[in-house]
């Protein structure tokens, strides 16, 4: 009877609980869409574009390992006394997790944004429409890819970022053991290339070092390259920028990845590269251990300081002679808070790093990378023989088809780590067809955006 | 400072008896006590258990407020985010049990629970076995020089950060490192494989990372219960004829019933809560096959800004853990 009667109290107890508790999780949750975390009234009424003569100290949130912003920020303030930096830096990772939070809690004027759209259309970043039609900024190429909507989507709309500087990707090569094969210039067709590559098979040369480990599948960089040249440019933006029924499972967005599968089976990729991080693979580059890599302008600067007229780099060539090809060409992504203090100060950077003749020399001679800005801007004289030199030749050629485009990881926060990732290292293992590796990130990509 | 905390303790103990008898009994002077002086003497005990209550609760007070701050409260967030649709940042929309249902219909979310449960063998299974052979060696080598270095030598994985661990491992199990040379080098070099860049073999990797770390904790606690056991035992059992296999299995284990309890505990939790062995070594790759639910959530929260999503993992994740380790704290303590 006790026994009962306990029994009964407990049930009791147990369901009173679970009532308050689900009552308590009815509440809103603290920090969700709270006053605290509503978008900041609509900035730009009073800014002025430009950093007075007041002292200012512009807050800089910033990934680690990229000196060439603070290079520029040294410039800047050896320019304008008055303005000085304070800088912040953290891992991309950690960057990417904390960007949200920062751009409410501690807002900075000048930051590095791992994405535009989301942040966007939360109402957490500075609108430069104003700053644009000031300094001219809409007539500047790739402009559009700072775009965002009311929707949230990319391609058009306000501006609500700018570029650091644009960066491209293609095929970086170590020149000796190209000459060592007989390859005297860049491939001029898809073909060229393959029998490139098998010429170095032969000769025990491993083509391409890639990574393709962890949550990051550098495998990506080589089929967008090959999406551009089956396919369109605009097609493959249209899908980064989310526009209405866009999809990447087309028939010609296959045929490149069944090229690209052509390259896993014949053995032209390591073994091992779904065990190899970024800096993995740059290390056998650097080692002399492969032919190839795919990777960005980036890298250009470095090469050209740590193994000067021993790297060359190419845009990833056409299916046939003079046809269309593409990159990965686009703005290193920096932006403001909406919350900033000293959001004008910041378009003012901005617009110097891009007009700026010292900041564009800087930008060109250790980033390696194009700055922003208008089509006739500045270029400082260049050694031919530098990487840099063909990173930049290959930019104008890439411009010329009008192949620039995004990167297919940036379409939204999770694409790349658990859309792009996963079925394309099973690829690399052989435990999926090249159908369904499109058909499966079409589906994430539908499910992140709620398609 | 004894003698004023033993004098109230001694007080006390009268005052429950005497403010609990009712009607009229003898006073502490032996006089008939009143109804009043019961009353005096009620009040006074109870105002000297309130101040005394106070104290404690003062003392209590900073620990459970970081307990409270840091453990609970965030316990019960989570706990409500998991109704809801939240990206972090902007307004959250009432979810209502969805969070739960993708949880238990997402192929990648319940492939990471299982991947948990594979691991329970690696982190905690493996270095028990290994802990008890290990121990027991150790424990015959009595207090020989080879006894401290091999125990040394066992245990140091333990002061070894999980990240270091994770990395050095990444390099021995890479395709030239230690482990395929070692294969190359005795002539099996056909074995020879990137271990935790293949599907097939990547969990089993870090399993294997696991279960170096926890091997030296499980030797180091075993080995302690085992020098508790009296030798008296040993004596009788080896005059009734037991051999050092029957010893084993009929003195030794059953008297390391309590350390066995905490070495599995300890471990099982390490296995289902792995987070920084996984992220040094696979971040979760190759497609997935070494995703773990820690990986998981901090993908869920971070990547896709599920916050909710990552929540309800959170909590369905907790009672899987007590699930699993309730049942064994009460298995191996029962009969203590």
């Amino acid at each position: 009877m006790s026994r009962i009667r306990q029994s009964a109290k407990l049930t009791g107890a147990a369901g009173a609980g679970v009532v308050a508790a689900l009552a308590l999780a009815a509440c809103s949750p603290s920090g969700a869409g709270t006053a605290d975390n509503a978008p900041a009234p609509e900035a730009g009424a009073d800014v002025t574009w430009a950093c007075g003569s007041e002292p200012v100290t512009l807050e800089a949130y910033l990934e680690t390992d990229f000196p060439l912003a603070e290079i520029l920020f040294e410039e800047f303030t050896n320019q304008h006394p008055n303005v000085t930096f304070n800088v912040r830096t953290d891992e991309f990772s950690v960057l990417t997790q904390n960007a949200p939070r920062v751009l409410v809690d501690s807002p900075p004027d000048i930051m590095r944004l791992p994405m535009v759209s989301e942040f966007a259309a939360d109402g957490l970043l500075f609108n430069f429409d104003e700053a644009a039609d000031y300094f001219g900024w809409n007539d500047w190429p790739g402009m559009s890819q700072l775009r965002v909507d009311s929707e949230g989507r990319r391609g058009e709309g306000s501006i609500f970022a700018m570029g650091l500087n644009m960066q491209m990707t293609g095929v970086f090569y170590n020149r000796a053991l190209a000459e060592q094969i007989g390859m005297t210039e860049a491939p001029a067709t898809l073909a060229e290339l393959d029998e490139v590559m098998q010429r170095a098979k032969d000769a025990g040369i491993t083509p391409i070092t890639q990574w393709n480990g962890g949550a990051e599948a550098g495998t990506v960089f080589p089929l967008q390259g090959l999406m551009a040249s089956y396919g369109s440019a605009a097609d493959i933006n249209a899908w980064i920028f989310q526009q209405p029924g866009a999809t990447i499972d087309t028939p010609e967005f296959r045929e490149a990845l069944a090229h690209l599968n052509r390259w896993i089976e014949a053995g032209f990729f390591a073994e091992d590269i779904n065990a190899l991080g970024y800096g993995d693979s740059l290390g056998r580059f650097n080692d002399e251990q492969a032919l190839f890599t795919f990777n960005g302008n980036w890298e250009a600067g470095n090469f050209d300081a740590d193994r000067p007229g021993e790297v060359g780099f190419f845009a990833v060539p056409p299916v046939e002679e003079g046809g269309a090809i593409g990159a990965m060409a686009a703005p290193l992504t920096f932006g403001t808070s909406a919350r900033a203090e000293n959001a004008g100060c910041a378009a003012y950077f901005f617009n110097w790093l891009a007009t700026d003749e010292v900041a564009r020399t800087i930008n060109i001679e250790t980033g390696g990378s194009m700055p922003m800005g208008p089509a006739d801007a500045f270029m400082p004289e260049l050694d031919e023989t530098t990487t840099t030199a063909a990173t930049l030749s290959a930019a104008a050629e890439v411009a010329e088809h009008d192949g620039a485009m995004d990167f297919v990881a940036n379409a939204t926060g999770a694409i790349f780590a658990r859309g792009w990732t996963p079925p394309m290292q099973r690829l690399v293992e052989g435990g999926i067809s090249v159908d369904d590796v499109l058909a499966e990130v079409q589906a994430v990509y539908l499910d992140e955006i709620g398609g | 400072m004894q003698t004023r905390t033993a004098k109230p303790l001694a007080e006390a103990t009268v005052g429950v008896g005497g403010g609990t008898v009712p009607g009229v009994t003898p006073g502490p002077s032996g006089q008939p006590a009143t109804a009043a002086t019961f009353a005096a003497r009620d009040r006074v005990l109870r105002a000297r258990r309130v101040r005394r209550g106070w104290i404690a609760l003062a003392l209590v007070v900073p620990a459970a407020a970081f307990y409270g701050t840091f453990v609970l409260w965030p316990m019960v967030q989570t706990f409500q985010l998991s109704f809801w649709h939240w990206n972090g940042v902007g307004e959250a929309t009432w979810a209502g049990f969805d969070n739960f249902v993708t949880v238990f219909t997402s192929s990648t979310i319940v492939g990471s629970l299982l991947n948990a449960l594979v691991l329970i063998v690696y982190f905690s299974f493996l270095p028990v076995l290994l802990g008890l052979v290990a121990a027991a060696v150790i424990r015959k080598m009595a207090t020989s020089r080879l006894a401290l270095v091999a125990r040394t030598v066992m245990f140091l994985p333990q002061i070894i950060p999980l990240v270091a661990a994770g990395l050095m491992w990444q390099w021995m199990l890479s395709r030239d490192g230690m482990v395929n040379e070692f294969l190359r080098l005795i002539g099996l070099g056909r074995l020879a494989q990137p271990w935790l860049g293949q599907s097939s073999t990547a969990l089993g990797g870090v399993g294997v990372v696991g279960a170096w770390v926890a091997l030296g904790l499980c030797m180091l606690l075993l080995l302690a219960g085992m020098t508790k056991i009296d030798p008296a035992l040993y004596e009788a059992a080896r005059l009734d004829g037991a051999g050092a296999i029957r010893e084993f299995f009929s003195i030794t284990l059953p008297s390391l019933k309590g350390e066995l309890a905490v070495c599995f505990t300890v471990t099982i939790i390490a296995a289902l809560s792995a987070f920084d062995i996984v992220w040094a070594t696979t971040r979760g790759g190759p497609a997935f096959s070494t995703m773990v639910p820690g990986v998981e959530i901090f993908h869920l929260g971070f990547f896709s800004r599920r916050v909710g999503e990552a929540a309800a993992l959170g909590v369905v994740f907790m009672i899987l853990v007590l699930a699993i380790v309730l049942p064994i704290q009460r298995l191996l303590r029962e009969r203590d």
